[in-house]
């Protein structure tokens, strides 16, 4: 387990520019190096600001594996904290949210803290006196994450000191929230529902990888949107409505050909983000909503009103661990939990001042496609499954990711490109290079 | 409907469905019937609250033909389930509009390839009669834990 440990060398050696290494996926020790390094060097979603609305409110979340706290304080701060007591490490808050009032009381102890993190009291304190406790990292409360930025309700942190700013991070990335943001008449969104949760057997990479993989729908997903669609060619003469049922116009266009995904793009920015769908999307012909565009374009007027709703960018993946679906609201968290196995939620957002339609339909399409009941599902967990079992095999130790490379490829740029390119792929581990070994010694060489 | 109809009729249900009856199985619901999985503890509206499933004939004809597809992938090899019921509990019978309710506990299991995972919850049924034949008008699961992240549930409960 010393293969990649402090070995720089051997850590980037593990990302070619047409291929990564298997240990990526199946190596327990980069897993490890993953929570060590990439997780906490960069910026990682924890949750939304409408989640935590009045004082006292939390959440708690992770960065890798590490439980993080969020909370509400009484200014109206929002504080990010370790989830943990400084005493004997018991995590302070165990449900996914709640409202701890005027401040969080350790169960196991009665520390208590305030809602900023800061100490608040010690039972029998005078235990304390004369040892020094003061300066003793206990005294100090909840430890905190400095490095947080909200940006439009959206609750990021990066956890180590060293590590690029968040707007050099996301720079021009954050046009994909801005746009879901912009789609509510009144410009905010809301969470109100609770996340879908579906475990998946696999390593979290491969969730993000599949999120602008679009040579697989047609395929992978024949089973589910092909046969949804020779289906309701069968069933619809006998349907009483004429109008196609929203489930086919989600499905269906999983079946699209080759072509429309060449054609639709995809959009490459630094640090291994990117989205597929530029000039359209597997999204574009969702039925309209009566009574959207005239709320839309009283409050941003018509020319940029219709500029947001024709933006239906497909998947936006957000390095490394979130995808963005702005046109049905939907934001999927893959979080890991150990080199085979991820825990994935999906939570869909209100478009305040939208007509309620739009939370049904994210409601419906989150509960057809990111759902452990979900047929699509199905398909996608089958082959990240079988993946990583192939995976161990000696055969071939390289996954190959060179569609549509080209030589003079640049990395950390911005550029449109055709949609069906791995491009994007090779774009994430670009970053995942980077940011593993970021703050990472080289190999110490051993002296006689 | 006779008591001993709807317990009956309650049983046969998880009978086709242990047995892959597929056709049959769906042959019990209507055509405005809907299999409904909520994902909140007493939830009250399966389409503004988040669900699990929430589906019409349409969808579960969609996923019964899937499970035969030459290439549905994640069928090969197939799923098998098995249901253990207690005995329904009939909540009420409407002798006019000849309907009725039963709540009926329930372990599932459902297993492929080394695989096995087991579920328990509640099934609710409304039941009416159609042409002097059972039918299913709303079938929900409720799971006790519904708000756990499972993998993959492929077939019926």
């Amino acid at each position: 387990m010393d293969r990649y440990e402090n070995n720089k060398k051997a850590v980037q050696g593990l990302v070619l520019d047409k291929s990564v290494h298997r240990d990526v996926y199946i190596n327990e020790e980069v897993f490890k190096l993953e929570m060590e390094h990439l997780f906490p060097n960069v910026w990682i979603f924890l949750g939304h600001a409408s989640q935590i609305k009045k004082p006292g409110d939390f959440i708690t979340s992770k960065i890798g594996t590490q439980p993080i706290l969020v909370s509400r304080h009484r200014d109206n701060t929002i504080h990010v904290l370790y989830n943990r007591c400084p005493h004997k490490g018991v995590k302070i808050a165990s449900e996914p949210c709640g409202n701890t009032g005027k401040f969080f009381r350790c169960p196991y102890h009665a520390w208590s803290f305030k809602t900023d993190g800061s100490l608040l009291a010690v039972p029998l304190k005078k235990g304390y006196e004369g040892t020094g406790f003061t300066s003793a990292p206990a005294s100090k409360g909840l430890s905190r994450v400095e490095n947080v930025t909200i940006y439009r309700d959206f609750i990021f942190a990066r956890l180590s000191k060293n590590g690029p700013s968040f707007e050099d991070y996301f720079g021009e990335s954050l046009s994909t929230i801005d746009n879901m943001v912009d789609r509510a008449p009144e410009g905010a969104l809301e969470i109100i529902s609770s996340p879908i949760r579906y475990m998946h057997t696999c390593n979290w990479k491969m969730l993000v990888e599949n999120q602008t993989d679009t040579c697989h729908p047609m395929v992978a997903h024949e089973s589910s949107a092909g046969t949804a669609v020779k289906v309701w060619e069968r069933e619809k003469n006998n349907s009483i409505s004429k109008e196609t049922p929203i489930a086919v116009q989600f499905y269906a266009p999983f079946m699209s050909p080759y072509e429309f995904y060449e054609s639709t793009g995809i959009r490459i920015w630094p640090n291994g983000h990117g989205h597929t769908g530029v000039t359209g999307s597997i999204h574009q012909d969702y039925t309209d909503v009566d009574g959207y565009m005239g709320k839309m374009s009283k409050n941003y007027g018509e020319t940029r009103a219709k500029a947001i709703i024709n933006d239906v960018r497909h998947n936006t993946v957000y390095f490394p661990n979130i995808m963005v679906k702005g046109a049905v609201q939907i934001l999927r968290n893959f979080i890991p939990i150990s080199v085979d196995k991820t825990l994935v939620e999906s939570w869909c957002f209100k478009l305040v001042g939208a007509p309620e339609k739009f939370f049904e339909r994210s409601l419906m399409y989150n509960r057809f496609i990111n759902a452990p009941t979900s047929i699509v599902g199905h398909d996608d967990l089958e082959m990240y499954e079988r993946a990583q079992e192939g995976l161990k095999s000696n055969g071939n130790e390289w996954v190959n990711l060179q569609r549509l490379y080209s030589e003079d490829e640049q990395y950390d740029v911005t550029e449109i490109i055709n949609g069906t390119s791995e491009r994007q792929m090779r774009n994430q581990f670009n970053a995942w290079s980077k940011y593993m070994t970021l703050n990472m010694k080289d190999k110490l060489e051993v002296t006689e | 409907m006779k008591r001993e109809e709807i317990i009956d009729f309650i049983y046969e249900e998880a009978f086709l469905l242990d047995t892959m009856q597929w056709d049959k199985w769906l042959a019990l619901y209507d055509q405005d019937s809907r299999y409904w999985m909520p994902m909140e503890w007493d939830q009250k509206d399966p389409i503004m609250q988040q669900s699990l499933m929430y589906e019409d004939m349409l969808l579960l004809t969609i996923r019964v033909e899937r499970l035969s597809g030459e290439r549905t992938f994640s069928q090969k090899p197939k799923s098998r389930c098995h249901h253990i019921l207690q005995a329904p509990k009939i909540l009420e019978i409407d002798e006019v509009n000849k309907t009725c309710k039963t709540r009926t506990a329930f372990a599932y299991t459902e297993t492929r390839g080394d695989i096995l995972e087991r579920f328990s919850g509640w099934a609710s049924h409304d039941l009416k009669l159609v042409d002097n034949n059972i039918k299913i008008g709303l079938k929900r699961i409720d799971l006790i834990n519904f708000d756990a992240p499972f993998s993959n549930i492929q077939l019926f409960m």
